[in-house]
């Protein structure tokens, strides 16, 4: 029974994962970027989820709420200033520029909230408690995380998958020229996909602070670094292959622990990076690199 | 769309003349001049091919036009308006729409994604619609995709519409850009070497097709071409380049037999013999 109680944990550490890999992945894919702030994003929707609670006193859901709208605002007003004056620029300065947003936001919220961590009152978000599942008992936080998710990632596949907004977004992705050439307002396209990505950074943060109750200035950067893992053992650029990758990273940690190499756990997610890079460098479900002529 | 009920044959103001016009148009790439001093006039259902050797700047002229690159001398108006402060995206609005010569298809798309794509323009996508859902937007979508299916039964395509781009046979690719294109709701088409590839028979068809177009759309179309048949066969002016200078312009008759063009295709026999 520990073991699937475990599993159960892996999933719903896995579901936050993916999450935050789905913003790395679609960013990635329209617009060749691997966006290092990223994990600052579920950084900054820890510390509004966190205020509006405790400083505002806000219903839960008007918090939610607030703190997805927030990461969302952040990722579209940093992309309008900092990457969209870099569209034709190098890869490279795009890169540097996204790791120089990651400290600096970092610095900022040192600066404002203090280093030392501060406890995120949980149970005022989501109900404290156990359900049975057959014999087996399962926080609400689990329950609540992977249904949420799992929500998210469907509504991101409908989108993706039906609407003009999802057809532009993947036929900007393959070829932007002819995307452009086809009256797509890529501007648009990619501003949309900052938005999406930090969407669901945001949910992801909410989830995150659930399981491991404190905020600090620096929660964005191990998470960030883990969801970058699962979206490149995914395939970076993939959907599915980040929401397969987030659940792999999960479960590799839960059962890591679960064989009593619970100290290892972020030395063997890193591990799994390596050899992924050494024998399949594009993912399990990643595009096979395309032959330019 | 601009307007969904729009038939198949739009009605376009003839008044509205030339389409196309280009007044000394030239680009540098650094220190080379890929075209220079290149002018042309393209009246509204005029069929107009632009010939050339390779390397001439033909393909050089038709990213002029889709403002991939922003000229270095001269103007393009289209429709009479300056497109000097146009994007790629807004010289598509206005009314150029092309295909490419190494096909540019999104392959990961299906044949009916691609032309929706191109239809994107032409409908008003509101963002909220698209996230709750709303009726209004599955109405306008469901148009979107019938207009998409009307467009692809030009070629007879509308039974592999749910085929990915990148699967289907090349002659086929080539002819789904040209539907993508026409998605667009364009009032001249650019068509970059659209019988490349293609054996006599498909060649054949696609002369057909071509004239079918611009009937049916009442647009113009500017095409490069290689085979001298298909440019002699559909278009009613020919303009021919060398070194990214116009050497000549003129009825596909005048061409043949314009020494200069002769000239640029074969050589003089004075330094065939030097």
């Amino acid at each position: 029974m520990l073991l699937v109680s475990q599993l159960i944990n892996g999933l719903q550490l896995g579901s936050i994962y993916a999450l935050v890999a789905l913003g790395y992945t679609m960013v990635y894919g329209i617009i060749k970027l691997l966006n290092f702030a990223h994990g600052e994003i579920i950084m900054v929707g820890g510390y509004i989820a966190l205020f509006s609670l405790t400083l505002g006193n806000f219903h839960p859901v008007v918090a939610a709420l607030l703190t997805v709208a927030g990461c969302t605002l952040l990722a579209v007003i940093l992309e309008k200033l900092t990457y969209a004056p870099l569209r034709f620029a190098p890869r490279l300065s795009l890169l540097i520029t996204a790791i120089g947003i990651s400290i600096l936001l970092q610095n900022v919220a040192q600066f404002f909230f203090d280093a030392a961590p501060r406890s995120f009152p949980a149970s005022e978000l989501f109900p404290v408690g156990t359900v049975m599942l057959g014999n087996v008992s399962v926080a609400y936080t689990s329950l609540v995380t992977i249904v949420l998710s799992i929500v998210s990632m469907i509504s991101l596949t409908i989108l993706v998958q039906r609407t003009k907004l999802g057809k532009a977004m993947r036929a900007v992705s393959e070829d932007t020229e002819a995307a452009q050439l086809m009256g797509v307002n890529v501007n648009n396209v990619i501003t949309f996909t900052f938005a999406v990505g930090a969407a669901l950074a945001g949910i992801g943060a909410l989830l995150f602070v659930a399981r491991f109750p404190q905020v600090t200035p620096t929660m964005g950067a191990m998470l960030g670094l883990k969801a970058f893992v699962a979206a490149v053992l995914g395939g970076i650029g993939s959907i599915p292959g980040a929401m397969v990758g987030g659940y792999a990273v999960g479960l590799i940690e839960v059962l890591a622990v679960y064989v009593g190499l619970s100290r290892w756990t972020d030395g063997l997610v890193f591990l799994v990076l390596i050899i992924v890079l050494l024998v399949r460098p594009t993912g399990i479900m990643g595009r096979k690199l395309m032959e330019k002529v | 769309m601009r307007d969904p009920k729009i038939p198949l044959i739009p009605e376009r103001d003839h008044n509205k003349s030339p389409v196309l016009e280009c007044v000394g148009l030239g680009i540098d790439f650094g220190g080379l001049t890929a075209v220079d001093d290149f002018n042309i006039t393209i009246s509204p259902t005029e069929i107009c091919g632009l010939i050339g050797p390779n390397g001439a700047g033909k393909t050089t002229i038709f990213n002029l036009l889709t403002k991939v690159y922003n000229p270095t001398r001269g103007s393009i108006f289209l429709e009479g308006k300056n497109t000097k402060r146009y994007n790629t995206k807004d010289v598509n609005k206005e009314g150029i729409a092309r295909t490419f010569q190494n096909i540019r298809l999104f392959k990961n798309l299906t044949v009916l994604e691609n032309v929706l794509v191109g239809l994107h323009n032409e409908m008003d996508y509101r963002l909220f619609g698209s996230i709750f859902r709303l009726p209004s937007y599955w109405r306008s979508e469901r148009i979107a995709r019938e207009r998409a299916l009307e467009l692809l039964s030009i070629f007879n395509m509308q039974d592999i519409a749910e085929h990915k781009a990148g699967s289907l046979p090349y002659g086929s690719q080539r002819r789904l850009e040209i539907v993508r294109a026409l998605a667009t709701n364009p009032s001249i088409l650019l068509l970059d070497e659209p019988a490349a590839g293609m054996n006599p028979a498909e060649t054949e068809s696609l002369m057909e097709h071509i004239g079918q177009i611009r009937d049916t759309f009442q647009i113009a179309i500017f095409l490069i071409e290689h085979d001298m048949q298909l440019v002699m066969g559909v278009c009613e002016g020919v303009a021919v380049l060398n070194y990214g200078k116009l050497i000549a312009k003129g009825t596909p008759s005048e061409i043949q037999r314009d020494p200069r063009v002769i000239e640029a295709y074969l050589g003089t026999g004075g330094q065939a013999d030097a």
